[in-house]
């Protein structure tokens, strides 16, 4: 099977530009990377609609903060490795503490920065925004979602974070039904183990899942977009269906996806898991894919992960 | 226990009337002394809360919010009411004080200051006071939220003002010179920092934690326009004269320089960073509020 491409952070600043007219309250800020987080398109349409602060994140996560109390709804777009850091204290004791309707998109997220290395990735955005209260942190797995992702940000009345990758991924599913906040999407029905999956690496489970299938394994496959709040319904049933769940990420397993579905397991359906994600290292300069792959990040390490885990699960 | 005897003994509604000057200036003054009075109050009852920068910023906040804010305390999200944001949250007492005797909440309310599931927090939290206008207390947020609030006036074509209080803690913290940056690129109009600048900090004085002259030449050199002279900030008469100078400007954005005294009032208390948040204990409390009260029966005087 062959699918389009088309890279989120492209989706984004067209999704901006569509979405200006019948939100005329959204106002758009950037932190000197407007050219690559697609934002300037929006810039130049709306040239008082968007301000263009410099590298100055903690700055930019603030003035954003006071536009909202007005009334405005801004999106705040810069990379997330940035984004997540260096103005953690301004989403957390402004944004979060006065649960200010503010959507961050995290740019560049994951490994998708792939050349400029480890400085620029970012692979730990969603632990810290999970954690701050107020925060809903949505991960789309494609360009389709997240144009539906920001939609329904602006309906939403407290903050939201958007991971936004940098690079051209499949388009996975553009005559699905859209996403819902809040609802993993199940991308095919199984009860051998459960994927629960977010973000660039759906592709690869979608794969995964059609060669374990082969295999004789067959995959219960959750696509979970809105890491918070978890869709625990979902994941719980699931986990009781097959008792062995595999989660898989393009981000630390430090509190990630993997973290947020084991908590909600923990109490509720204790399953045998292993999670698939950056296990505490740095990562390194290269092409994304290969990247990827040599961080443990593709179908053939889905594939043996949920082959292991459904044949016993002991390795 | 000292009784909260938070309710001033001026009649609010002549204050905001007051349309002499000089009796007005007299008022003002007054309010600020009264006030010193309820805070310390509170903070020997309480046994927590910061003295030093409340008492500072005293006259500062009488001024604005009985004489130069548009703001309407029985509709506290009214759209086009004047912001303030308060970026060195740990005054939140005098803040609280002043708020209460504007009208925003009930006096008695003050005497919950930082206790259990109180709507006054330790630091300010906008969610939780009527009139606070953004959680404060870590300390550099101040600029970057006014100016966003600037921004969104001009947006939304809109004439409200939006000030923004710091102190020497907010100036030694980056982002307030990056929100000092793109406040003069973006030149939003009404938009004007106040600085407390009282010179001590909660280490020590500034001079020797983190200097910060020369600050007028600093804000000009960053494009802004800055008041000609640094007025004393606990002169009424002349806060006022700052106020007046601020209404007269047309280059934004605006910053004006106050010197002030950290823990202003209690002759013990004042330019030392001890007071920046010690408890007032029984023997402070017992030396330190009749200096208050007979500064009080002094101005009382004026009136």
């Amino acid at each position: 099977m062959t699918l389009t491409s088309v890279a989120m952070r492209n989706a984004f600043g067209e999704a901006l530009l569509a979405l200006a007219p019948e939100h005329p309250e959204m106002v758009v800020l950037d932190a000197d990377v407007a050219t690559s987080t697609r934002t300037a398109g929006f810039g130049k349409k709306h040239p008082g609609r968007f301000f263009n602060v410099g590298v100055a994140e903690a700055n930019m996560v603030d003035i954003a903060a006071g536009l909202a109390t007005c009334g405005l709804r801004p999106v705040v777009s810069t990379f997330a490795v940035f984004l997540t850091l260096k103005a953690a204290d301004q989403v957390r004791n402004i944004i979060c503490y006065s649960n200010l309707p503010v959507i961050l998109g995290g740019n560049y997220a994951g490994l998708s920065d792939s050349y400029d290395g480890a400085s620029h990735q970012s692979i730990l955005d969603v632990s810290i925004m999970r954690a701050m209260p107020n925060m809903a942190v949505i991960v789309p797995a494609d360009s389709i979602e997240l144009r539906q992702a920001l939609e329904l940000a602006l309906q939403r009345s407290g903050p939201t974070y958007i991971r936004i990758c940098r690079n051209a991924t499949p388009v996975l599913f553009e005559d699905a039904p859209p996403l819902q906040f809040g609802r993993i999407r199940k991308v095919q029905d199984g009860n051998d183990v459960t994927i629960a999956v977010c973000g660039v690496p759906t592709s690869m489970a979608i794969e995964a899942a059609q060669r374990l299938a082969r295999r004789g394994v067959s995959v219960d496959l959750l696509e979970v977009s809105t890491i918070k709040p978890i869709d625990s319904g979902a994941v719980i049933a699931s986990a009781r269906k097959t008792g062995k769940v595999l989660t898989v990420e393009e981000h630390t397993i430090k509190g990630g996806l993997g973290s947020a579905v084991a908590e909600t397991l923990a109490a509720f359906a204790p399953a045998v898991m292993r999670f698939i994600g950056i296990h505490d290292t740095f990562t390194e300069s290269g092409d994304y894919m290969a990247l990827l792959y040599k961080y443990g990040i593709s179908a053939d390490h889905i594939e043996a992960e949920a082959l292991s885990l459904a044949g016993g699960g002991a390795k | 226990m000292a009784t909260l005897a938070a309710e001033t003994r001026l009649d609010v509604q002549a204050v905001l009337r007051e349309k002499n000057r000089k009796k007005k200036a007299a008022m003002l003054q007054y309010l600020a002394q009264e006030f010193r009075i309820v805070v310390l109050d509170i903070l020997h009852d309480k046994g927590t809360g910061h003295w030093g920068g409340a008492a500072s910023a005293a006259e500062l906040l009488v001024a604005l919010y009985f004489d130069v804010m548009d703001v309407r305390p029985d509709d506290p999200a009214w759209p086009d009411r004047d912001r303030l944001v308060i970026s060195k949250g740990h005054s939140s007492c005098m803040l609280y004080t002043v708020l209460a005797s504007r009208g925003y909440f009930g006096c008695e309310e003050l005497a919950t200051f930082r206790q259990l599931n109180s709507r006054l927090q330790g630091h300010p939290c906008m969610r939780k006071t009527p009139g606070v206008e953004m959680s404060t207390g870590s300390l550099g947020h101040g600029m970057s939220v006014a100016l966003g609030m600037a921004l969104a006036a001009r947006l939304l074509k809109k004439t409200y003002w939006s000030y923004v209080l710091i102190g020497d803690g907010d100036l030694n913290e980056g982002q307030t010179w990056e929100g000092i940056m793109a406040a003069a690129k973006f030149k939003p109009e009404r938009m004007v920092a106040l600085v407390d600048y009282n010179k001590v900090q909660l280490d020590g004085p500034s001079d020797e934690i983190m200097p910060m002259d020369p600050l007028p030449e600093k804000f000009r050199a960053f494009n802004w326009n800055v008041a000609p002279v640094c007025y004393n900030g606990h002169d009424a008469v002349e806060v006022l004269d700052s106020m007046d100078w601020i209404k007269k400007q047309s280059e934004w954005p605006v910053a004006v320089i106050y010197n002030t005294h950290k823990g202003r009032g209690v002759s013990f208390m004042e330019d030392t960073a001890y007071w920046h948040g010690s408890v007032v204990d029984d023997l402070t409390y017992a030396k330190a509020r009749p200096e208050l009260l007979t500064k009080l029966s002094e101005l009382e005087q004026d009136l």
